[in-house]
């Protein structure tokens, strides 16, 4: 840096790199209420991060490989094994297990968080080389956001008080 | 009695914070929200919100599972 000018205390920048339906919530949560708090926030969106971006999300959750992941069933907690998961259908199944947890437990949904997100004028970037590898044009994003690259995004946090990867 | 009456009742983190700050829109400054919620960790981050954003939680209390938060808006 040529000069240290201070960084504001109220700004945050996230790096969004996972696009499942589980990962998608703490990007949105985290960005949506430091925005409501008052900070200046920016959602870089790269790799598997950036379909959070397109007008029509269809997010999925998958038990292959996360062995954290126990839904309650019958008033306990089921692992699902992965040989299990790999049964085609059981990610169809395991994301509306999922989702209607979601409803019955009064937790917003993905769209409903980006909206407010962009209500606040959480400003977004989507990753342009993301973009260009996996075929997305500007026309298959939600309106209102910026395209960039790695340069962009140091940029931004080097601004930012908080920086978090996602 | 309060400028305006957010029922958050239902909703999960961070709803009832996010259904707040746009609520307080409404609120001239001076006046006050009072929001109910029935999500446990809204008392911690009601606290949180009003320390970071500067609005003052005038009071907070809880019955029967209903959390009430009055918040002066400043």
């Amino acid at each position: 840096m040529s000069e240290d000018k201070g960084v504001n205390p109220n700004t945050m920048s996230i790096i969004v790199t996972k696009g499942s339906l589980d990962w998608a919530y703490p990007p949105f949560i985290l960005s949506s209420t430091a925005a409501a708090m008052g900070l200046d926030v920016t959602m870089f969106f790269t790799f598997y991060g950036l379909p959070l971006l397109l007008k029509k999300m269809d997010l999925k959750v998958t038990p292959l490989g996360n062995a954290a992941m126990k839904m309650p069933m019958m008033g306990g907690h089921m692992v699902m094994p992965n040989l299990v998961a790999a049964i085609p259908g059981v990610d169809a199944m395991a994301s509306k297990m999922m989702k209607n947890l979601i409803k019955k437990n009064g937790v917003a949904t993905i769209p409903e968080l980006r909206d407010l997100a962009v209500e606040a004028d959480v400003r977004m970037i989507g990753c342009q080389m993301t973009m260009e590898l996996f075929d997305y044009g500007a026309e298959d994003m939600i309106e209102g956001i910026e395209v960039g690259g790695a340069a962009t995004y140091i940029e931004v946090a080097t601004q930012s008080h908080i920086n978090l990867f996602i | 009695m309060a400028d305006k009456v957010l029922d958050a009742k239902g909703l999960n983190c961070p709803l009832p914070i996010l259904k707040a700050k746009k609520a307080l829109k409404d609120v001239p400054e001076g006046g006050t929200l009072e929001v109910l919620s029935t999500d446990p960790g809204s008392v911690a981050d009601f606290q949180a919100f009003c320390r970071t954003t500067g609005n003052e939680l005038v009071e907070h209390s809880e019955e029967g599972g209903v959390y009430t938060f009055l918040i002066r808006k400043t």
